[in-house]
């Protein structure tokens, strides 16, 4: 049995926002919100937890230095030490100015790379991902709270969020692959 | 009763004077400690060779053997320790002087930006900045009188200025010191340390005045004031900024040249500074004062801490990888000298100065705690301090150098003169700029 969900749409941030509050207040559970653009503070109003794609992004960073120092302590040290241009290849340290740069773009290079592909995994965007927008305007100037309908009177729930500024409110069935 | 008013603890300003009595009586006995005479080198040479290295006493006979036949030679290499030796404790007094000179022209630097670029968060933190640099009048006077000493050789820490080395007849002539006299010459040197002085003082007086004239005026008239003399002060200060590096850090080793050496002392500069106003902010929060200021205020400065520490490491970078890679002679004698007999504090400093900070600031919320930002400030200020040790010494005192009694001593005696005029002149005003038109918006800034 599909379970149902309120969609209630808002023209305005500033309403939207005080939507979401009242309604956490009121304990009804947001499934989601949809917006056209980020609005500042929804993160902290929905009680959203933090992201962790910085630790993620400073973990890659390390990992990108130390390819790129074995790397080269391999290929200019170990291997081939040939003598190039008089800098000496006697040792990964007595060497080390010269491989700086490359360190530095490794590192970051692993950083950004892989940070944006967390991104997009977590968040599972891809080129042909079918579209999860339950309103089309939603990418253009509306903005749209899904609530969880659950065991709640959906008459009850409807009457309370036209109260907090909604400008449209309907009922779904949700989708399984939600 | 203006609440914002500052008034200086009883604590403060005996801390404060305690410190600069302490400093220099540390300095005057590291003064008095200086071998006067070519024994008294000989004399401390001899003992440590023989307490230090029970194996290096053979061969300590052996080089005084060898020099014995040709006592000159023997005498030359004294008489040059003798100089080193002599020239560090006015090093250490100047090293000392100009690291907090530089913290309060770095700081009224940041300040002009901020008028400048309009910024909308730090208007809560001028009066703070302002207090800051009411310590640059003072260091201006210090620095001057330093140089004049120097220019007429009461000591002999800027080398060039010997006279018999751009005099072709004497036996010391040195050809590359005197093809730089036309810039590296005691007459211009003073007109240009006086043009620089002058600009940065005059550019903090009215700045300074503006900025209180503002806070009853009922237009925005001085802030545009303000804004002008701002944008007009930041043209100027990075042109005699640069030269000033030449002239007070870089002529140190006047055979020895480099191009972005005042960016680097910038660099420098500015992350002490802002180091100085986030620890003062956060001091004056703790005591009850700035109650506008919130814990956003201090992540962002703690921000320019983390980027300034890091475009500093950049350019120490550039500077050193260039001249390593090309290893040109008359460049690479400069690390050489350096690396050779500074390592401890040549590569401690890096550490202090890049890894400290580029691991302590990078979170987000450890830049809100302050004693997190408090502890990564006072080792970016050591770091700071021994940065400008390792420029000015090398070439100065060379392997004679130490950090003892003359180093701390007077470093002992500017901290707390800085203490002392930084927070008097912060009770002069009122705390909160209040004429300021970005001021309600830096009071609700958050980040």
């Amino acid at each position: 049995m599909a379970s149902k969900v309120i969609h209630a749409i808002y023209n305005d941030d500033d309403i939207l926002m005080n939507a979401v509050k009242a309604v956490r207040k009121e304990h009804y559970h947001i499934d989601e919100v949809y917006t056209p653009f980020p609005v500042h503070g929804l993160d902290k109003a929905m009680g959203l937890e933090d992201t962790r794609i910085a630790i993620c992004s400073f973990m890659y960073g390390c990992v990108g230095l130390a390819v790129a120092i074995t790397m080269m302590n391999y290929i200019m040290i170990e291997d081939w030490p040939q003598n190039i241009g008089g800098k000496p290849s006697f040792s990964y340290l007595e060497n080390m100015p010269a491989f700086v740069p490359i360190m530095f773009e490794m590192t970051v290079f692993f950083a950004a790379h892989l940070m944006v592909i967390t991104f997009y995994m977590r968040s599972k965007l891809w080129p042909f991902k079918k579209a999860e927008n339950p309103d089309v305007r939603t990418t253009d100037d509306h903005f749209l709270m899904a609530i969880d309908a659950g065991h709640h009177n959906v008459d009850d729930v409807s009457k309370f969020l036209s109260d907090t500024g909604a400008i449209e409110i309907s009922l779904h069935d949700k989708e399984d692959d939600h | 009763m203006d609440t914002y008013k500052y008034k200086l603890p009883n604590k403060l300003r005996i801390f404060a004077i305690a410190c600069m009595l302490l400093g220099a009586i540390g300095f005057i006995t590291g003064y008095a400690l200086t071998p006067k005479t070519i024994e008294k080198v000989k004399e401390i040479e001899a003992s440590h060779h023989g307490d230090g290295h029970g194996g290096g006493h053979a061969t300590t006979d052996a080089h005084g053997g060898d020099h014995a036949d040709d006592a000159h030679g023997g005498d030359a290499h004294y008489e040059h320790v003798l100089h080193q030796m002599q020239n560090r404790p006015w090093s250490a007094l100047y090293i000392a002087s100009f690291f907090f000179f530089m913290i309060a022209l770095g700081t009224l630097a940041f300040y002009a930006i901020q008028h400048a670029s309009q910024a909308g968060w730090s208007p809560v933190l001028f009066r703070v900045m302002e207090g800051i640099t009411a310590y640059l009048p003072w260091a201006s006077v210090i620095i001057l009188i330093l140089l004049l000493l120097s220019v007429f050789h009461v000591n002999h820490i800027f080398h060039w200025m010997e006279p018999e080395l751009i005099d072709p007849e004497s036996d010391k002539y040195d050809k590359l010191i005197a093809g730089k006299s036309g810039w590296l010459n005691t007459t211009g040197f003073l007109i240009r340390a006086v043009i620089y002085l002058a600009g940065f003082n005059a550019y903090r007086y009215f700045s300074r005045k503006w900025s209180l004239n503002q806070d009853n005026a009922t237009d925005n008239r001085w802030f545009k004031k303000n804004f002008k003399l701002a944008a007009g002060f930041l043209v100027f200060f990075i042109y005699t900024e640069s030269m000033m590096s030449w002239d007070w850090i870089m002529s140190f080793d006047p055979h020895w040249f480099s191009t972005l050496f005042g960016w680097y002392v910038f660099a420098g500069m500015m992350v002490s500074a802002i180091t100085v106003i986030a620890m003062i902010t956060i001091y004056l929060k703790s005591q009850g004062y700035l109650e506008f200021v919130n814990d956003s205020h201090i992540h962002d400065l703690a921000k320019f801490m983390f980027a300034f520490s890091i475009f500093w490491t950049y350019l120490w970078f550039s500077q050193f990888m260039l001249i390593w890679y090309a290893n040109i002679p008359e460049e690479v004698t400069y690390f050489v000298t350096r690396i050779e007999d500074y390592k401890l504090p040549f590569f401690g400093m890096l550490a202090m100065n890049f890894i400290f900070p580029l691991l302590i600031l990078m979170n987000s919320d450890y830049k809100r705690v302050n004693w997190f930002v408090i502890m990564a400030g006072v080792v970016i200020l050591a770091g700071h301090y021994i940065d400008v040790f390792n420029m000015v010494m090398p070439g100065t005192v060379g392997t004679s150098w130490f950090i003892g009694l003359p180093e701390l001593g007077s470093l002992l005696f500017f901290f707390g003169l800085f203490i002392f005029v930084v927070f008097t002149a912060l009770t002069k005003e009122s705390l909160l700029a209040k004429g300021s038109p970005f001021m309600k918006e830096s009071k609700h800034f958050h980040y």
